[in-house]
Formats: C-alpha cells, sequence, structure tokens
C-alpha cells in the first residue's frame, strides 16, 4: 500500500468537503494510504504570491518542510491552487538564487526541498489500471459506463509546464484518461484549459460568471452530460455560481469532483462521496445513470440469452436435420 | 650555413605602440645565423615587400623570418614575395608579435622582451626549414548536384552549359522540387510550372547532364578533385530504358487513394505513380509501402495480390523483383542543394522543437499550411484551382492567414525567420481575393519582411488593391467551434482582441532542412548548424562554399531563401565549380604529413587518430614480389595538416611537413636558452 | 513618488531574472488573456511599459489587479517573457511604492484573506467572507448563499487555528507583510 503525505488545504476543510470525503473514500477504495499532515497551514493560494512573492514562496514552503520532516517524500495536494503553489515553491527554492538559504531562515528550521507534489488528478492517473480492474470487477453495473464527461483542467493543474510537467499544457489528457479508466467516454472541447475565474469568486462574481458561461456552453454543445474538475474553485464557480449565469429554462450542469466521479464507477455509495452538497443537484444525474446502467446490463443479459437460446434451436434443428439424413446446413443456416 | 633575414613590422601603431621594434631588430642584428634585421612601419605594403625582395638579393638569405601579424593574414604574402625573389616559400615564416604580443599586453618593456623572444625562437625554427614544393593533385571535371529542386537545376545547367559533366540526382521520381508544387510565384504571379518545366525538361535532356531520380547518395570517399560517389537508385520496379510514360498503368491501378505527396495530402494517387503530369523523368514509381501485391507479399500470401499494372504495360517495363542497384561515379566537386521541408505543428516532434498545441497540433479540420493552399489554388491541383476547403468542399468566405508558426518562436525551437512567408502571405490573399471577390481575407502578421525588389510594393498591394485585412498581432489559440474555425487573435495597433469565425484557416508555417541532411551532412564530412542548416564557410565572404574543400551549397538547405536568392546562390556555387574545373591539376600546400618508410614499424596507430581518413596501410614487398611488411601512407590530396598522427607515432617515422619534430623542439629549445 | 536611481527594467530583472527586452509585442499573450476585455492595460502592455521605464502607469494601474494569474499568457509567450511573473512583481512593488490601485473588492479579499490566515494559519471561510463584507462594504451579497452552504455542510462557525500559529507570524514578520 503506497503512503502519501495529504494536504487537504482550506478549501477541503470547507467549502469543498466533499472533495476531500470523496478522495478518501476513493484512496481507501484503491489501497493509497494518506496521512494528513500535521498542523498544516494555508498555502496563501492567490492573496500571497500576487502581493509578496517571497511570501508565496514561504507560506507553501512550510507545509513541504512538514511533510519532510514527518517523513514523506510525496504529498498530495488536490486543490488545484495548494498543488500549483506548492509546485511553485518548489521549483523557486531550487532555482532561484539565494532562496535555498532564505527560505530555512524565514520558516525557523532547516529545509532541504526533498518533497515532490503530486495533485488528485496525477494520482488516480498512475492508479488507472487498479481502477479498471476494480470498475471490471464492481458488482452493481457501471453506472458511468459510456457516459459523455467533459474534463475541464482549468489553468493551475497543467500551467506553467516548468512547475507542473506531468501533462500537455495545450491538449492535457490525463483527466480524460481517468474518465476512460472509469468506463466514461471523455468529450472533445474546446474549453480544457481556459481559467474560470479562480480567485474573482468573490471580489469579482461578474468576471466568474462571463467566464463560467462560456465552459458551460461548450461543454454542453460538445454533447458533455457532466463537468468533471479537480480544483475546489472551478468546482464553486461552476456550480454554486452556476444558478447566477444560467439562462432560463436550461437544463443544469452538474459538476463532478474527479474522485466523485472515481468513486461512482467503483461502486461507493454517492452520499459517501459528499454528492449531495452541490448546489446543482447531482441526484438526478445520478438516478439517471444508474437507472441507464440497470437497464443496459438488463438489455445485454436479455440479448445473451436470447442468442443463446437460437444457438440452441439452431443445434436441435441440426441434430434433427442429422437423424433424417438430410444435410440441414443450407436451410439452417437461413435463421440468423 | 643559414643566412636568415628578419623583418620587424611596427603595424602602424597596432604593433609599434606596445613594442619596441627598433630594439627588437638590434636584438637579432647580433643573434647566430641571422645576415639582416631591419624594422618598418608596415611590412604588407608594396614597399615593405620590396624590402624583403632586396634583402634576399643583396644577403643571399637562405630564410626570412617577418615579424608582424597572424600568419592568417599575411604569411601567403609574404611567401609570395620571397618566391618573386627566388627564394622557396617555405623557407618563409612569420612570428606573431601581434595578436601574441602587441595587442594583449600593455608594459612596453615586457612586450618588447616578449616580442624579442617571439621572433628568436622563429628564426630558430626557419633553420630547420627545407625547401618545399605544392602538391599537385589531378581534378576529375564532372560534378554531382544532390537535389533536384530549383537551386539543384540551375547549378547544373551552369556547369554543364560551362562545358562540364554533371550527376544530378534526386531523391523524389521527379525533378522540380517544391517549386513545381507552387501555383504563382510572388511578386509577378508567374505561374510556377510554367517558368520550371522548361528547365526542367533542358536539365533532362541535357547532353552534360546524368540524371538519377528516386536516387540518393550512398558513400562518399575522397577529397576535392578527387571524390568517389557511390549513388544507390532505389527500385523503382519500372524499367527506365522501356517505358515510354504512356501511363496505363496508373489507370490500371486499383489502390487509387492513398495520399498524394504532390498534393500535400489534399489529393489522391495511385500505388504506381508519377508525381504530377509535368514529372521529368515522366517514369512513374510504385510504391511498394501501399501497393497491393507487396502487401500481399510482406503477409506471406502464398497467390500474387495484383498484378494490374504489369499487365498493362505494353513495354513490359514493369518489374515487381527489381531491387536498389548502385552506380559509382568519379567527382571532382559537389553541390549539395537539398531544399527545405516545411515545419508541422504536430505533437511528435524531432529533438528540439515543438507542436502547437493551441492551434490544435494539426488535427482540427480546415486549418492547412502554405503548400496545401498553394495546391488548392494551382489550376492542376486537387480542386483544379478553386478555393474550396477540404472538409466539406465548400467556398470559404472567410479566410485567415496567420504568419510565424514556428518562426521567429524560441519556445517551439525556432528563433529565425523563414524570410519568404510575408511575401507568401500577401500572395495568398491576393490569391484568394481574386477567386473569391466577396471573400474576406484576413492575416494576422507581426512584422513585414518584404525586402526583395518590388516586394514591398507587392505586399501593399494586396492590402491596398485587394482588400486583405492585416490585422499586427499574434494568435493565442485556434480550435473549431462547430462549422466555424475560432481565431483568437488581437491587434496590438488598435489595442483590442480579435475574434474571427474563419472558415478556412492557412498556417505560414516556417521553413526548414529536410529530413535525412544531418546523416548526408556527415557522409561529406560538412557540418550543420543547430537547426540543421548546411554551414557555409564563411557567413559575409563565402557564402557558397562549405569547411570542406570541394564542397559547395545552394539553395534553402543553407538558409531559408526565395527562389531567386536560390538560384543565384546555385549560379555562384556553379562558377565556384567551374574555377575549380578550369584548371587540369590542383594545388595543395606541403604542409601535409609525410611517412619515413624506412622506420615506420607498420602499427597503424596514425590511422586510428586521422580525422580525415587520409593515412592508408601500404604492404612493402620483396624484389621478388612477396609481402615483407606493412607500413603507413599518407595520402598528400586528404591530409589537412593537423599533426595529430605525428604526437602518436610511438617511432616517430611521420613528420608534418613545416612542423617537424626538430622545428619544433629547436623552438623550444631557443625559448628555454636564450634569455 | 520620487524619482528612484534605476529602471523599472532594472528593477523587474533583479526581482524575476526576466529580461522585458526580450517582448517583441506581438500580442499573443493578450489574444488569450481572459481578463483583456476588462483591463485597461493588458499583459503585453505592462510588458512595454516595464521596457520604457514609465512606472507609475505601470504601477498605480488598476488593471495589474484584474489578473487571474491563470498563466495562460506565460504558457504562450514565444520568448518566455512570463508576463504572469512580471506582472506579479509590479504588483509587489506597487504595494511597495504605496501606489496600488486595487479595486476595493480585490484589495478586500486580499487583506482579508491575508489577515485570516496570518491569525489562524488556515483559512477559516465564514470568518474570511464576513471580514471581507465589513473591508469591502459588501455586505449583501452571497448573503442568499449562505444558509444553502451550511445545510450543505459547506460552512462552519468555529475556526480552526493550528498550533504553529506562531510559526505563521515569523513568515508574515519576516517577509515584511501587513495584510
Amino acid at each position: 500500500m503506497t503512503n502519501v503525505a495529504y494536504y487537504p488545504g482550506c478549501s477541503l476543510h470547507g467549502t469543498s468537503r466533499e472533495f476531500d470525503e470523496s478522495l478518501r473514500a476513493v484512496a481507501a477504495e484503491l489501497g493509497i494510504g494518506l496521512t494528513e499532515i500535521a498542523d498544516w497551514s494555508c498555502c496563501g493560494a492567490s492573496s500571497g504570491h500576487t502581493t509578496d512573492h517571497l511570501l508565496g514562496v514561504a507560506l507553501p514552503a512550510r507545509n513541504l518542510a512538514l511533510a519532510e520532516a514527518q517523513g514523506f517524500d510525496t504529498v498530495v495536494a488536490p486543490c488545484a491552487a495548494c498543488y500549483n503553489r506548492m509546485s511553485a515553491a518548489r521549483l523557486a527554492i531550487a532555482t532561484e538564487d539565494g532562496l535555498a538559504e532564505q527560505i530555512p531562515d524565514i520558516l525557523g528550521h532547516p529545509f532541504a526541498n526533498s518533497v515532490h507534489v503530486h495533485n488528485a488528478v496525477e494520482l488516480l492517473h498512475d492508479a488507472s489500471t487498479i481502477i479498471e480492474e476494480k470498475v471490471a470487477a464492481a458488482l452493481a453495473p457501471n453506472p458511468l459506463e459510456g457516459v459523455k464527461l467533459a474534463a475541464y483542467y482549468g489553468c493551475l493543474l497543467v500551467r506553467p509546464f516548468e512547475v507542473c510537467g506531468y501533462d500537455d499544457p495545450e491538449q492535457p489528457t490525463s483527466m480524460d484518461d481517468v474518465i476512460n479508466a472509469c468506463g466514461a467516454d471523455d468529450v472533445d472541447w474546446d474549453m480544457k484549459v481556459e481559467c474560470c475565474g479562480g480567485a474573482f469568486s468573490v471580489s469579482r462574481t461578474k468576471s466568474v460568471l462571463r467566464l463560467g458561461r462560456a465552459i458551460i456552453d461548450n461543454a454542453r454543445a460538445h454533447g458533455a452530460e457532466a463537468i468533471i474538475v479537480a480544483c475546489p474553485l472551478c468546482h464553486s464557480n461552476l456550480d454554486l455560481r452556476q444558478k447566477a449565469m444560467a439562462q432560463r429554462g436550461e437544463e443544469p450542469m452538474p459538476i463532478l469532483f474527479v474522485t466523485q466521479m472515481v468513486g461512482l464507477a467503483l461502486g461507493l455509495a454517492p452520499v459517501d462521496l459528499g454528492l449531495g452538497r452541490h448546489f446543482v443537484d447531482t441526484e438526478p444525474l445520478i438516478a439517471r445513470l444508474v437507472q441507464q446502467a440497470a437497464e443496459r446490463v438488463a438489455a445485454e443479459k436479455l440479448a445473451k440469452e436470447e442468442a443463446a437460446a437460437k444457438a440452441a434451436a439452431r443445434a436441435e434443428k441440426q441434430k434433427v436435420g442429422a437423424a433424417a439424413g438430410t444435410s440441414g446446413g443450407a436451410e439452417g443456416g437461413e435463421a440468423q | 650555413m643559414s643566412r636568415v633575414g628578419v623583418f620587424i613590422c611596427h603595424c602602424g601603431e597596432n604593433i609599434g605602440r606596445t613594442v619596441d621594434c627598433e630594439a627588437v631588430a638590434e636584438a637579432l642584428k647580433d643573434h647566430p645565423g641571422v645576415a639582416v634585421a631591419k624594422d618598418y612601419k608596415y611590412m604588407c605594403s608594396d614597399p615593405g615587400q620590396q624590402l624583403v625582395k632586396k634583402a634576399i638579393e643583396d644577403n643571399d638569405l637562405t630564410g626570412v623570418v617577418v615579424a608582424a601579424c597572424s600568419p592568417h593574414m599575411h604569411e601567403k604574402t609574404f611567401r609570395r614575395a620571397c618566391d618573386q625573389a627566388g627564394l622557396n616559400k617555405y623557407m618563409c615564416e612569420m612570428a606573431n608579435i601581434r595578436e601574441h604580443c602587441s595587442w594583449i599586453h600593455e608594459d612596453r618593456g615586457e612586450a618588447t622582451e616578449k616580442a624579442i623572444d617571439i621572433t628568436r625562437t622563429i628564426v630558430e625554427k626557419v633553420k630547420h626549414n627545407k625547401p618545399l614544393e605544392s602538391i599537385r593533385i589531378p581534378v576529375t571535371k564532372r560534378a554531382l548536384v544532390i537535389g533536384g529542386g530549383i537551386a539543384g537545376i540551375q547549378a547544373a545547367l551552369d556547369i554543364a552549359d560551362g562545358g562540364h559533366q554533371v550527376v544530378l540526382i534526386e531523391k523524389e521520381a521527379s525533378i522540380g522540387g517544391h517549386m513545381s508544387q507552387l501555383s504563382e510565384t510572388f511578386p509577378t504571379l508567374d505561374c510556377s510550372q510554367c517558368i520550371l518545366t522548361p528547365r526542367m525538361v533542358e536539365a533532362y535532356q541535357h547532353p552534360n547532364i546524368t540524371l538519377h531520380t528516386w536516387s540518393e547518395v550512398e558513400k562518399v570517399d575522397g577529397y576535392i578533385g578527387n571524390f568517389n560517389v557511390k549513388i544507390r537508385k532505389k527500385a523503382r520496379s519500372v524499367n527506365e530504358d522501356l517505358c515510354n510514360g504512356c501511363g496505363d498503368c496508373q489507370a490500371a491501378c486499383p489502390a487509387k487513394r492513398i495520399p498524394s505527396e504532390f498534393e500535400a495530402g489534399l489529393g489522391k494517387r495511385t500505388a504506381i505513380y508519377v508525381p504530377f503530369p509535368q514529372a521529368v523523368p515522366n517514369i512513374p514509381v510504385l510504391d511498394r509501402q501501399n501497393c497491393t501485391l507487396f502487401k500481399g507479399r510482406r503477409k506471406g500470401l502464398a497467390k500474387v495480390a495484383c498484378g494490374k499494372c504489369k499487365e498493362a504495360c505494353l513495354k513490359g517495363a514493369i518489374d515487381y523483383d527489381a531491387e536498389d542497384t548502385f552506380v559509382e561515379e568519379e567527382i571532382g566537386a559537389i553541390v549539395v542543394a537539398t531544399g527545405f521541408q516545411l515545419y508541422n505543428i504536430g505533437r511528435e516532434q524531432p529533438e528540439g522543437l515543438k507542436g502547437y498545441g493551441e492551434y490544435g497540433y494539426g488535427e482540427v479540420p480546415d486549418v492547412i499550411d502554405g503548400l496545401q493552399f498553394e495546391r488548392l489554388a494551382s489550376a492542376s491541383g486537387p480542386t483544379a484551382g478553386a478555393i474550396l476547403r477540404p472538409s466539406d468542399g465548400k467556398e470559404p468566405k472567410t479566410v485567415v492567414f496567420v504568419h510565424c508558426v514556428g518562426s521567429r518562436d524560441p519556445e517551439k525551437g525556432i528563433s529565425y525567420c523563414s524570410k519568404i512567408c510575408c511575401m507568401y502571405n500577401a500572395k495568398h490573399a491576393m490569391l484568394y481575393k481574386h477567386k473569391v471577390h466577396d471573400g474576406r481575407a484576413v492575416a494576422f502578421y507581426m512584422d513585414i519582411r518584404a525586402a526583395g525588389k518590388g516586394y514591398d510594393e507587392f505586399s501593399r498591394r494586396a492590402i491596398e488593391e485587394d482588400g486583405a485585412e492585416y490585422i499586427r498581432g499574434r494568435v493565442s489559440r485556434i480550435f473549431r467551434d462547430g462549422d466555424v474555425v475560432k481565431v483568437w487573435g488581437y491587434d496590438t495597433l488598435s489595442q483590442e482582441q480579435v475574434v474571427i469565425d474563419a472558415d478556412m484557416v492557412v498556417l505560414a508555417t516556417a521553413m526548414r532542412p529536410q529530413d535525412g541532411v544531418r546523416e548526408l551532412a556527415q557522409k561529406l564530412s560538412v557540418s550543420t548548424d543547430e537547426h540543421g542548416f548546411i554551414n557555409e564557410a564563411h557567413p559575409k565572404l563565402r557564402p557558397v562554399e562549405t569547411n570542406t574543400a570541394g564542397v559547395f551549397v545552394a539553395g534553402a538547405c543553407q538558409a531559408p531563401r526565395d527562389i531567386p536568392d536560390a538560384v543565384a546562390m546555385a549560379s555562384a556555387a556553379g562558377a565556384k565549380v567551374m574555377s575549380l574545373f578550369s584548371a587540369d591539376e590542383l594545388e595543395r600546400e606541403p604542409a601535409v604529413a609525410i611517412v619515413n618508410e624506412n622506420t615506420c614499424i607498420g602499427c597503424m596507430n596514425c590511422a586510428k587518430v586521422c580525422a580525415y581518413g587520409a593515412i592508408e596501410q601500404r604492404e612493402i614487398c620483396a624484389v621478388d614480389g612477396h609481402v615483407c611488411g606493412h607500413v603507413a601512407y599518407v595520402n598528400p590530396g586528404v591530409c589537412q595538416g593537423c599533426g595529430t598522427c605525428q604526437a602518436v607515432c610511438p617511432s616517430k617515422s611521420v613528420e608534418l611537413q613545416t612542423f617537424t619534430d626538430e622545428q619544433i623542439f629547436s623552438e623550444i629549445n631557443a625559448l628555454c636558452y636564450w634569455e | 513618488m520620487s524619482a528612484p536611481s534605476r529602471t523599472l527594467a532594472a528593477d523587474i530583472l533583479e526581482a524575476t531574472g526576466i529580461n522585458a527586452a526580450t517582448c517583441y509585442q506581438c500580442g499573443k499573450c493578450s489574444a488569450g488573456c481572459p481578463m483583456a476585455s476588462e483591463s485597461d492595460l493588458r499583459p503585453h502592455n505592462v510588458m512595454r511599459l516595464v521596457m520604457q521605464d514609465r512606472r507609475e502607469a505601470a504601477l498605480a494601474d488598476e488593471s495589474i489587479w484584474l489578473c487571474l494569474t491563470c498563466e495562460t499568457c506565460s504558457a504562450r509567450c514565444p520568448n518566455a517573457c512570463d508576463p504572469a511573473r512580471v506582472i506579479d512583481a509590479v504588483r509587489e512593488m506597487s504595494i511597495e511604492a504605496g501606489v496600488a490601485d486595487m479595486p476595493r473588492n480585490v484589495a478586500a479579499f486580499h487583506r482579508a484573506f491575508l489577515e485570516q490566515i496570518r491569525t489562524n494559519g488556515r483559512l477559516h471561510e465564514m470568518g474570511l467572507v464576513l471580514e471581507y463584507k465589513l473591508r469591502s462594504g459588501d455586505l449583501i451579497k452571497d448573503v442568499t448563499n449562505a444558509p444553502g452552504m451550511l445545510s450543505r455542510g459547506k460552512l462552519s462557525f468555529r475556526a480552526a487555528r493550528i498550533e504553529g500559529v506562531a510559526e505563521i507570524k515569523r513568515i508574515f514578520e519576516k517577509c515584511g507583510v501587513t495584510p
């Protein structure tokens, strides 16, 4: 069982509790040990680095140092902003003149910058094979089989490439691969890496409404039944704010965390995945998908039975034909 | 007894300001073996050289040392002067008291002492100099031109018209290169094939030109004037002597949907094909990769999967069992004219380049490149000259032309400007507007580079007369949105974002060297730069020569350029070749290594370290013919005089003339012995 | 602002290692900038002001506070000029010089956020929102969302103060930041 440090970040303990819940549930199911870093603090998100570069490096560095001191070489930061800030801090300390000495001094203890940072998508992507196996082996039919899902990466999971470095910054595929591993179909759409408005959620909501609108429209136009995200701010901007940007009579677009999606495919209960906490209700979608899956499985079963019955009947005919001395080949073969 | 003349040059102030030249002359006057020592302001000038010549005559000098600048500058000058005065020119040496002394020191006293030391050292060397004669090597007056595009054709024609034999090889089935794919050429809007095909035919029919198409260079041995080139003639599966170009085989071929390389993927061809109707030679080639019969063979089928072309051929020219053959030619000079390819924006890239994910990695329908647009515009193209977009054949009413895709983009790996795109984009906008009068042509550019004759006027015509909209700003994203291609650009002059819903987008992608050029360069011992362009010998003064004597370069394989510049360069390379061929023999400097066969033990250490492959093993035979030993032999035509063999020889049997062990040790002794 | 002894470009070079002269004003950054339609200065405009040493024009403009730090500009710049990093640095200089023209709400949000962290070590979102509302005067906004947040368990009334909060205060001090 792999064991990694877990940095939830402020959002996962608050407005995006469901991301934390679903991640823990899925990690347990996949045999990934998550140990929350003791006494972790805020990474500073946008407010840190946009106002002071050093602060923007020091705040995440404290958590990297904690993970290091607590004996870990890898930390998972599901929130895209936390992931980006921690990775950026790691890179800055490794490459910017003087930071390697300055940061330990600011923190007040040594720090070797030895911890690697991953996000939730990377974690799940690395576990794709296990996910596929478990989905195939699940008792209940997979509600996500063949469902069209749009992978929304947002801006901080893949940019800048020097900081993130694990997927293509223009046409990323890691989340799409996870969608496929769950049996769903990834949608080919155009707003995969366009910003949702991020930190302006509260302070400049009109920008978020404009940007979010374009994202949801495009996903819808390409046939997505839901949008998959891996960032609490993206989720909040597209979910909590969806009502404000929606037009009359429009079908709501459910927004799911990537961990919730994997959880559903693995057969975990929606309540364990925090799916009741969304502003855009996920219940109708899940109910529909579960029914679809049940119907699909039933139809498959029926088709199998019919095919078996036909084959049996054919075999019977041939036996009879042989016994009667005629070669029932040509006629018998007609009954297709 | 040595009688050495020593001449100290002031070089104006260059040496004279820092070194006391009179004092140097004074110091050398009394040096053993020195007959005369003088100083003068400008030794390389006419009076200066007269000074040397007179001194040789008056003092019956046996050697000359000129203490002045670097031998690179004036060794030839002074050696010529000595030669004219009757002294073997290799008895003349230069002592560098400029680059090695006056230019790098400030203290006059110390610099003068050093200048005296340097001069004394060379005097001691010269005492051990021997008279030498230039090496003369014969020249084979046959040229090889690699590449049958417009540059290769021009070079071949010039050399052939000059009365010499030319072997022209081209890796495709026909000569013509990319110019044959163009619709019209700027700035005259001449039909490209109309001006090119007469040249192609001329080259084909020229009595002095031997054309090998569907062929590549396999191996190159030898040296200037004496190359031996092995050419691989790839299996055409069609006998060139029997085929009469009737085309029946192509009509009969059932595999009709192979993407045509000539049509840049926009049209189809058959498996046995001639790339375009005006191909030279008009002899088809069989694409074994896509041929049904050969696919069957690869699968191991017992039955012959197809044979329609062979059945249709009345001349019996088809041969499915043809193999690659080899031709060896004796060549005196080589011209490399391999041309270019266009950069593509896809995901898969050679090392050092990145694709354009923001423009869709080449997977967005109706986003094409410049050559593809040429095929659309061409009357002989897949749409018979109508501008129709590839996805649905509809006429696009809004076309966006994007400049600098790849070019001037260090992040993608190409920092240079491709030179031709501003011009051909203007041409494309004009051609489009000429054909689609109500169409909208929008060009996103950074700067307009239209430096040739009539070029700026041409480029302005597109805007002023044909109504093309030029927006200054680069494009951030290109993606498909339903029926249109969305282009997110910016107008830096009006300061606003610009979003265009285009029906078609044409990307002006960068010019790059062809694949396989680095390997070819290795075979020729020429170097390429970091982008793969062939390196010229000197960027200003020797643009058509390479650093390998006898190998010249012309056209876009050296750097991005347009047709007139490629033609000019090809003629220049042709002139260099003709100048090489103007004498029956080539003179080479005798500064080559010579093996003393008496002391050579045949260990061949020298051959192992020779970077030029100049050293061979030679048998020593007794009078009755039996082999009694081996020694090394240095080919004086190939040896570049680097001296590495001399350094590794355990028996001290090989020495570089003009830098023998004796000469070098005498220099060292001079430095150590004299205070 | 008193006349500084160095150019803005030199200051940016020292702070970030970026040579503003590598920007050839192609506009690709601004073409893809999601906030361009709401800002006077777009990313390439900021680069130009840096190149031309127009310190006040860059530091005192509201536009730099509208940047989302989405990194689209830096990801696509052909010369790796990293406009996002340059804008970060201009913001920092703007605060130091005391000429920052943050839109009121943006300023309130940043200050509330940083003060929360400094006091508690982690973000207590309820506390953040309250403090933001007080600072921005934007009392009514999002109030309708509050019941929804509460019922979904997304808001807690208790602030989570970490043990090592003194370390956080130390970090702020050492970086010279007072929210």
